[in-house]
């Protein structure tokens, strides 16, 4: 087996007495599409935040191609290629879609610190491809404060490509979107992990989205894998279907499912 | 305010319209003055001053003014603000027509408009300001100062001092550049007469910032036996509240520079301290010679009793009257060099103002304060000549810049 | 030992009115989140009123009476000020509402001056409580100890309102979230009048209670407001116990650094509060600001394009028309002109950090002085040539503006905008304080140019070349990558953080940009006046540029220099009225109520509405 792309060592995060996440262990190969799925409070975003930096993790390590990124920054993670799009979009609202995207690109392009050239004239055909390949190119100029939400999230999606990543990191992509929409967004990145040979990770709540497009799926429920595999094996595993249909909540004090 | 006054304002401010009416042909017959002052931000000052100038106006033109010329102030606020003073001298100066500038209570406006002044080549009389520095330090040939100076009321004060058996001195003042003169004037004043005395405790409270509480503990845990005060306005009635509830001032000598002029003794209303010395304006007392005179003039023309303001307001009026009779043209160099060594007859007595360094010799009133009737006033007061409390030529001119 | 107890005992008395005014301005401030710069005019008016009341109620009920009475007078002001002045700016973007309350300071300062007269008034003693007790010896005033009653009682009867009455607890929900208050379908509306109203009458308390330790003037309204801001912050902003304690905090110290650090008084609180908010950035009892950012009310800002031909060709025939002016005008004017110029590049310099930074600066008047004083200071000791110390003025300023930024930046929002007033206000008392060198209040003077630059006419074309290109450059910037990631920092910190931009770096080169453009106009200005004084570095001085770039619009480009060019051309008209501010206050809570979105957005949002401009997107 070839070196995987991104992978977590017994990765843990407490607060305070809580275990947000404990002892997690996965990894992403190469063309991957993987989702992350678990109840509300699971730590799905916990150990999302530990993956791009944002949280500092408790114990444990990160490695992106076999080098360790735990403790990087999330501007340092984004640099060696790792992109992401947030569960509540966080886009530039002063700015038109396209201007959100080539801001995207100085920054790949380290053009941050020039005080000479028009920011909009930079870059202007490639962030139009990259909008292309979203389906946007033809709002390119509308201001992004405009937008609907599914668009924002295309948006998005386009920003978070704009460095050629080898992996994308996707915190609930289509929440709050129309079931259509839903399907629509995850058809597209299952296309761009198709082209480009990306690497996904995505957290989702949605059944459908999930095991209509994933290759492997994860379960985490109280910050611990319970269970992973093949759309097929998770729906027949008896503890997930406990942690979705029985009485296996967040913070009931169930420890047969721990100790499992 | 005059429309047409409110026209050229806005004019000047769309500044962009070529009809812009730049200098206003006036009729050349009155003598114009620009008089720049604080009348906002301190009007309790500011009125009395101005209703001193205008009825020294009056009386001079109603003598046929000036050469045969009537004369007249234009007066403009600043608020407070010394770069917009200046502004409004370029203004006066170069668009009203005025031939000289006059007015100012903060030292660092009058600063301000010294520096302008003789860069400009303009004469500038700053009447009410304190600041040593306008004719000693940053002193010019330009500017002229009426008032007596924070070092010579607070040598005054020192000569007081000196004649008694206190020793240890403490000192209050408020924390900024008038204050900090007033002690050491009081400071090197003093020590020069009775090298003996000691300076035990120096208070700073913010100006207008007074914490009294705390300022009359830190004096008392001191112990001095006498203390020299330099607070004024709302300060001044704070310290003076807590210090004598108290009791700071039971037993002590205490000083107090112009805690006797009206204007900051008559807010204390029957609460004014009683047996400091001070300087101050005896208006109540002064009912013969010039200085009466002035008094019941200005009783009769406003309804009201003149302050110290309504005194340096009526002697501007009159220094610049005399000036300009003298220079016998309105040209600033003829008007600078009547100044020099200008003197005149005022309610003070007569003043000169001096060629060495342009201050005026007007004086202080020094007494002791009490309360008669429910209000503070001064008794068993003493004239001051300022020319007596002025250091020797030879240290003015160590203190100037070559002229 | 005795004398330690009664400094602690002054320091609790003084505490009082301090708490009563802080403690109304933290609830105001908690529930409406609107900074109330007039609340210091209303502890003046509560002194006025008490003063006026005790004249006329006889006896202790009637000196008591006249207390309570103030405050109710004051709530009632407080409720006509937000119903008529602050209601309908509600939704407009944050901040702008502090130059609402600005436009009320002015108002009721000039109408302070005509009801009550110009002088002092001494405020009447409390009957029955002249004179001291002696604890251990040491005197204690009886109105001291009359204040160390009232003052818990006062704070447990709002403690006891807040969190036991059905009022308090929709209040105190309130401050944490607004819009589920509304929700529960209580009237927000009223309940921010409500809120207004309590917090006024507190600071009228507060004003009519220290009457006899002090009294009534035309000055206490500005006097108070850096302290009780200085006790809000620490406390934490809306925190009724943080403003107790705090208050307690700088009173007590305070009365120790009069006594061991008679210097001290000008800069303890300020220290203090750096210190507090180093360690605690959100105050003592804060908690972290969550919705406090700049920019998230009201309607986001619009994309900006660089200029296009037609705006170019007028911008360049109206600077054209500008130089040709001294061919026409008068001496005053061109000095008129380049007081403009000069305000505007400062301004300019503030709104690039406010509108494109998003970054708050309540204290830009030290980048603006500090450029002036390192000028005079260059003059004045080491001979510099004039045309060295235009370069070296700027960056020194920028070094200072690069210096409090790295302190501050880890702030966000209002207690960002507090910390740089902190800043900005030691630095003023550093000049203010050192005057052997800086010459303290008393300035520097004779710091005039050289030879060849002292004509007027060459000074305006000097100031105007310097002024335009540094406009020219600011807005050249913006639109830059430069430009565009400090926007980028200011939408959305996390997508920026997220696609490899170190925001904080960003922000810090902005903030030591703006204090060096600063630093320009702070140079120009000290040697177009020949002298420079410590009010240059003054919060007012910071307020002037600040009012000028709401009122022109925060979320324009433009907003900065038309706000400054309006606002001059509009002072140089009022001061010629004997009650300037009067009108001035008016006419700023007319604009501010007709063109929320400020002068530059509004006319925009106009010319869309007449088609005479193409609506983005609509």
């Amino acid at each position: 087996m070839t070196q995987s792309v991104l992978e977590t060592r017994n990765l843990s995060k407490s607060f305070g007495a809580i275990k947000a996440v404990d002892d997690v262990s996965f990894a992403l190969q190469k063309g991957e599409l993987l989702a992350l799925i678990g109840p509300n409070g699971a730590g799905k975003s916990t150990c999302f935040n530990m993956l791009m930096g944002q949280l500092k993790e408790t114990s444990g390590q990160v490695f992106l191609h076999g080098e360790k990124i735990t403790g990087l920054l999330p501007r340092q993670i984004w640099r060696k290629g790792v992109g992401r799009t947030f569960q509540i979009t966080a886009t530039y609202s002063s700015m038109t879609v396209i201007e959100n995207v080539q801001m995207a690109l100085l920054s790949h392009h380290r053009e941050i610190m020039r005080f000479l050239p028009y920011a909009t004239r930079r870059h202007h055909p490639e962030a139009l491809d990259l909008l292309d390949m979203v389906h946007m190119a033809d709002q390119a100029d509308r201001h992004c404060a405009v937008l609907a939400y599914g668009d924002l999230k295309r948006m998005e999606l386009a920003i978070a490509l704009a460095h050629n990543p080898s992996v994308l990191l996707m915190d609930e992509p289509t929440a709050g979107m129309a079931p259509k929409e839903r399907v629509a967004l995850m058809q597209l990145t299952a296309q761009i992990v198709d082209n480009f040979g990306v690497s996904v990770l995505f957290t989702e709540h949605d059944m459908d989205v999930v095991f209509g497009n994933a290759h492997r799926i994860m379960v985490l429920n109280r910050g611990s894998l319970i269970a992973e595999g093949s759309a097929e094996d998770i729906r027949n595993n008896p503890l997930v279907q406990d942690v979705y249909l029985g009485g296996g909540s967040v913070f009931g004090a169930d420890e047969e499912v721990l100790d499992a | 305010m005059k429309l047409d006054t409110f026209l050229r304002g806005l004019l000047g401010s769309l500044a962009l319209s070529s009809l812009f009416l730049g200098t206003v042909a006036y009729s050349s017959d009155p003598i114009i003055v620009g008089e720049i002052n604080h009348y906002k931000r301190m009007a309790a000052f500011a009125g009395p001053y101005k209703q001193g100038i205008e009825l020294g106006l009056e009386e001079i033109n109603a003598a046929g003014g000036v050469d045969g010329r009537p004369l007249e102030f234009i007066f403009r606020d600043d608020q407070g603000k010394p770069g917009e003073a200046v502004k409004i001298a370029e203004e006066l100066m170069t668009r009203e027509g005025a031939v000289m500038l006059t007015g100012t209570i903060l030292s660092n406006v009058g600063l301000a408009i010294s520096s302008f002044a003789a860069e400009k080549g303009y004469v500038y009389l700053a009447s009410e300001p304190l600041a040593d520095g306008l004719v000693w330090g940053s002193g010019n040939p330009y500017t002229f100062r009426l008032r007596a100076s924070t070092y010579m009321q607070a040598a005054m004060l020192a000569e007081a001092a000196a004649k008694t058996d206190a020793v240890k001195y403490a000192t209050i003042a408020p924390n900024y550049a008038y204050g900090k003169d007033a002690v050491a004037a009081f400071q090197s004043a003093l020590t020069a007469l009775r090298p003996d005395v000691k300076f035990v405790a120096e208070q700073w409270p913010g100006v207008f910032k007074i914490d009294a509480g705390a300022e009359v503990q830190a004096l008392e845990r001191a112990k001095p036996d006498a203390i020299y005060n330099v607070t004024f306005g709302s300060d001044l009635a704070k310290f003076v509240r807590e210090g004598t509830d108290r009791g700071l001032f039971d037993g002590r000598n205490v000083y107090g520079l112009l805690s006797g002029e009206p204007e900051y003794l008559d807010p204390l209303g029957d609460e004014a301290p009683e047996g400091w010395v001070v300087t101050g304006y005896p208006w109540y007392d002064l009912k013969d010679g010039p200085a009466g005179t002035f008094v019941s003039a200005y009783q009769a023309r406003y309804d009201d009793y003149p302050r110290i303001g309504s005194l340096v307001g009526y002697m501007t009026a009159q220094s610049i009257a005399a000036a300009l009779s003298r220079a016998g043209s309105t040209d600033s160099e003829a008007i600078r060099e009547a100044f020099e060594g200008l003197k005149l007859s005022t309610p003070m007595g007569e003043i000169e103002y001096r060629s060495i360094d342009n201050q005026s010799t007007a004086g202080a009133y020094v007494g002791t304060t009490t309360v008669r009737d429910g209000k503070g006033v001064i008794v068993g007061w003493e004239y001051k000549n300022g020319a007596d409390y002025l250091p020797s030529d030879d240290v003015v001119r160590s203190l100037r810049p070559a002229d | 030992m005795e004398l330690f107890i009664a400094q602690i005992l002054t320091g609790l008395a003084n505490a009082s009115s301090l708490f009563l005014v802080a403690c109304g301005l933290s609830l105001i401030f908690g529930v409406t989140r609107i900074v109330n710069f007039a609340h210091g005019s209303l502890y003046m008016i509560g002194a006025y009123t008490g003063y006026t009341l005790m004249q006329v109620l006889p006896g202790a009920i009637g000196f008591w009476a006249a207390i309570a009475l103030s405050g109710v007078v004051v709530g009632i002001v407080g409720v006509l000020i937000e119903i008529l002045v602050l209601r309908p700016v509600y939704k407009a973007p944050e901040l702008f509402q502090l130059v609402a309350t600005f436009g009320v300071i002015l108002v009721i300062q000039d109408v302070a001056l005509l009801l009550f007269g110009p002088e002092d008034l001494l405020g009447p003693r409390a009957p029955g409580l002249r004179g001291v007790v002696r604890i251990m010896g040491e005197p204690v005033p009886k109105y001291d100890i009359a204040l160390l009653v009232i003052t818990p009682i006062v704070a447990l009867v709002l403690w006891y309102l807040m969190t036991k009455t059905r009022v308090g607890v929709l209040v105190r929900a309130a401050t944490q979230d607004r819009e589920m208050v509304g929700a529960l379908g209580v009237n927000q509306a009223w309940l921010f009048t409500g809120v207004f109203a309590l917090g006024s009458a507190l600071a009228g308390l507060g004003g009519a209670l220290q009457l006899p330790k002090g009294g009534a003037d035309l000055l206490m309204d500005f006097n108070i407001l850096a302290p009780v801001f200085v006790v809000v912050v620490i406390g934490g902003m809306g925190s009724l116990p943080g403003a107790y304690l705090a208050a307690i905090i700088i009173s007590v110290l305070n009365v120790f650094g009069v006594t061991y650090l008679p210097q001290s008084t000008l800069v303890l609180m300020f220290v203090v509060m750096i210190v507090v908010l180093m360690f605690r950035p959100y105050g003592l009892f804060g908690r972290e600001e969550v919705a406090g950012e700049h920019g998230q009310v009201g309607e986001p800002e619009r994309p900006i394009k660089p200029a296009s031909f037609r705006v170019r060709l007028v911008t360049s025939i109206m600077l054209l028309a500008l130089a040709f002016l001294p061919l026409l005008g008068s001496t005053y004017l061109l000095v008129f002109l380049t007081d403009i110029l000069i305000f505007c590049l400062f301004a300019a310099s503030l709104h690039f950090l406010l509108g494109t930074g998003g970054l708050v600066s309540f204290g830009h008047a030290a980048y603006f002085g500090g450029g002036a004083y390192v000028a005079a200071l260059l003059i004045t000791y080491s001979d510099t040539p004039m045309e060295l110390t235009f370069v070296l003025a700027p960056i020194g300023a920028g070094l200072v503006a690069l210096v409090i930024g790295w302190l501050c930046l880890r702030l966000t929002g209002v207690y960002f905008a507090m910390l740089t007033l902190a800043f900005a206000q030691l630095v003023w008392s550093l000049v203010f304080q050192w005057g052997t060198v800086t010459g303290g209040d008393d300035g520097l003077v004779n710091i005039w140019p050289a030879v060849w630059l002292k004509p007027t006419v060459i000074y305006f074309y000097f100031a105007l070349i310097f002024s335009v290109c540094g406009i020219l450059l600011m807005r050249h910037v913006q639109h830059s990558p430069f430009g565009y990631a400090l926007r980028a920092a200011r939408d959305s910190q996390r997508q920026a953080e997220a696609t490899g931009i170190d925001t904080r770096r960003i922000q810090l080169i902005a903030f030591g940009f703006a204090g060096f453009m600063g630093g320009i106009a702070g140079a120009l200005f000290v040697f177009s006046k020949g002298s420079v004084f410590p009010n240059e570095l003054e919060i007012a001085r910071s307020f002037d540029a600040l009012i000028v770039v709401f009122l022109g619009g925060v979320k324009t480009l433009a907003g900065g220099v038309v706000g400054a060019g309006f606002f001059k051309g509009l002072e140089e008209t009022l001061l010629r009225f004997e009650y300037w501010r009067l009108l001035m206050g008016l006419l700023i809570i007319f604009i501010v109520i007709a063109a929320p979105e400020g002068i530059v957005g509004s006319l925009r949002k106009v010319g869309e509405h007449l088609g005479l401009k193409k609506a983005k997107d609509q």
